[in-house]
């Protein structure tokens, strides 16, 4: 089986001025498959940030070939990119990222809104997907109603709205106290259980150990890359 | 894309979580449209209002003032105060007969009415009886002026319903007798009630007596215009080349001018399109400036909404999924705002009406309103192309 994604030789060199290029990934190779829970860990100003970016297709590689289930990504329009973020990956981000004074089922709607799915359709999916990340009785709650650990499960739940192929968490617990960091971990957990793909990136071993396999990054380059049991 | 019924929800659905901006950003542009079809209505209004009230006066009029009176491209009052013509004129002119009918004339000064200690201020109009007749007067009770009263110099006067009720308390004022200049003149008559809506003139409570008696009242020797009715529309030329003729071989041609009424009306309507024009147009420079409000707040919004935008591009929002919903965004906000403003104007301009004669014309409100909405487009195009061409990852980072 191919892999669901697969980075080989990949770098990414920043230009900063005319002369000053830093260079963010100095030589990549990379395969997550169905199913599995990696985590991305690193020191910050390793590059798992700008990884993340390519593997979650918002970022282009300087040099090197990304392929999402077994297609190059690398000569697509900007609009191809964006079809296929919707589709394939859903994001959590570290600031949860919710659209402020909006309920969290609109919330949850958004990523389907993009890929031109009926309203009512939409509604019972978001629904669902809040079922599932355990606020199926906030469904009209503003991200001001709601405690950071129960804003990013609507975030998680925006994120598995889609059903994507891989779900790309940069740094879900950044924002929370240890206790709700703890719940969205397992909640990450449940969700691989049910067969969705993650992929944590972290800066805390405790958190990335709670994942199947570890890949360690420094200074752009993957230094180890481990199961974890 | 996705269909821009959905961008269109999306687009009111970020302006409602904003109410108060969003009122205050079509703040800008109701004033300016609604400015502009207030101004537009009240020109249009007086347009219409002196239009009316020379077309009262009859299509085969023709008017001699003193003085050189202005048409075509100079614009100069008539030489009421210095006025050349007198009766003598009046009566030569009535003699001509041909293309000329009737000939009247007549003075307008002000002054004070009373009766038992009432009184009132008020516009005097000495008047001859034919006159009378080409300015359509006519008396609901009792007798108007007559040539009798007119070369006897009777103290005979009619006066407006709207003295009767200041002077007599609405009492049949008929054989009373009121005082005018130390001299007491008889009410022989009421004048007919005038449409309402004047400038400031109360018509209605005009005293009218007979030319002579009101030359001698004021002291005055001269008339301040003759009218000279044509038999016909087309006899006008011929009557005014005769009324030039006769009129020339007494004065010189810069005591007096003969206008016909329609022309009259011409270049009056050619001054005042020039000031509606000038309102509206200064009025339209709100509508920009309402238009330049909306595209600050627009920058603003992209820049307070960098993070949200970066979110929707990293779910899958394309370049022009963006684009067009802050396009959206800003029409919706002028379009509204160009409504309102529409409805106001309209509103303030029938509370105007009654005050000063107003038309809501159709073309003031269908600019205002196109232009408005072409404002949204224009000025939302900026911020509406920087927010689609936001990096998503550098919109996640912002702070």
């Amino acid at each position: 089986m191919s892999p669901l994604i697969s980075l080989s030789k990949v770098t990414k060199i920043y230009k900063l001025g005319d002369d000053v290029e830093v260079s963010a990934l100095g030589g990549i190779d990379l395969e997550v498959k169905e199913g599995e829970f990696v985590a991305i860990i690193g020191p910050s100003g390793s590059g798992k940030s700008t990884l993340m970016h390519i593997i979650g297709i918002l970022d282009q590689p300087s040099s090197g070939m990304v392929k999402l289930e077994g297609s190059d990504v690398g000569k697509l329009s900007e609009q191809k990119l964006a079809e296929l973020r919707n589709k394939h990956i859903g994001f959590v981000f570290q600031a949860f990222n919710l659209l402020p004074k909006t309920s969290a089922l609109e919330n949850v709607e958004l990523p389907l809104i993009y890929s031109d799915i009926s309203g009512s359709e939409r509604k019972r999916r978001a629904e669902k997907a809040l079922r599932v990340v355990g606020l199926g009785d906030r469904l009209n709650h503003t991200p001001a109603q709601l405690s950071g650990g129960q804003q990013q499960r609507v975030a998680i739940a925006r994120a598995l709205v889609t059903k994507p192929s891989l779900i790309l968490a940069d740094e879900p617990t950044g924002n929370l106290d240890s206790h709700a960091g703890d719940e969205i971990i397992n909640l990450l957990k449940d969700l691989n259980k049910k067969g969705n793909t993650i992929v944590l990136v972290t800066h805390e071993r405790e958190i990335a150990m709670e994942a199947k396999r570890i890949v360690e990054i420094k200074d752009g380059l993957i230094i180890a890359d481990n199961k974890t049991r | 894309m996705i269909p821009i019924s959905e961008i269109t929800k999306l687009a009111v659905r970020s302006l409602l979580r904003n109410k108060s901006r969003s009122a205050l950003t079509m703040l800008g542009i109701i004033i300016g449209v609604s400015a502009v079809i207030l101004l537009v209505s009240i020109g249009q209004g007086l347009q219409n209002y002196i239009t009316q009230q020379f077309e009262s006066l009859g299509s085969d009029l023709i008017v001699v003032l003193p003085g050189k009176v202005g048409s075509g491209g100079s614009i100069s009052g008539p030489n009421l105060a210095g006025s050349k013509l007198t009766l003598t004129d009046v009566d030569r002119l009535s003699r001509l007969g041909g293309a000329v009918e009737s000939v009247g004339a007549g003075i307008e000064m002000s002054s004070t009415v009373s009766y038992l200690g009432k009184s009132k201020y008020t516009t005097t109009a000495g008047l001859t009886a034919e006159y009378q007749k080409m300015r359509n007067l006519t008396t609901s009770e009792g007798r108007m002026m007559t040539d009798s009263d007119n070369r006897a110099g009777r103290n005979v006067v009619d006066i407006g319903p709207g003295l009767v009720d200041a002077l007599f308390g609405g009492a049949n004022p008929i054989g009373k007798e009121v005082t005018m200049g130390g001299q007491k003149f008889q009410v022989v008559g009421i004048l007919s009630k005038i449409g309402s809506g004047g400038f400031g003139v109360d018509v209605n409570s005009f005293v009218v007596l007979p030319l002579t008696t009101a030359q001698k009242l004021f002291g005055m020797k001269s008339v301040q215009a003759i009218g000279v009715k044509a038999k016909d529309k087309d006899s006008i030329p011929e009557a005014t080349v005769l009324v030039k003729k006769e009129l020339g071989k007494r004065l010189k041609g810069d005591d007096f001018s003969v206008v016909d009424s329609s022309s009259l009306v011409a270049t009056i309507n050619q001054i005042l399109g020039v000031v509606t024009l000038a309102l509206g147009g200064i009025a339209a420079i709100s509508l920009v400036v309402g238009g330049v409000g909306i595209m600050n707040i627009m920058l603003v919004s992209v820049t307070e909404r960098t993070r949200e935008i970066g979110l929707r591009k990293a779910v899958g929002a394309k370049p022009q999924d963006i684009l067009v919903q802050f396009l959206i965004e800003s029409v919706v906000l002028s379009v509204a705002g160009g409504g309102t403003g529409v409805l106001i104007g309209y509103l303030g301009s029938l509370v105007i009406n009654q005050y000063i004669a107003t038309t809501v014309t159709f073309w003031s409100v269908a600019l205002a309103f196109g232009v408005s909405a072409a404002i949204g487009i224009i000025f939302g195009v900026a911020p509406a192309a920087r927010a689609s061409k936001l990096n998503p990852i550098e919109a996640l980072k912002y702070e």
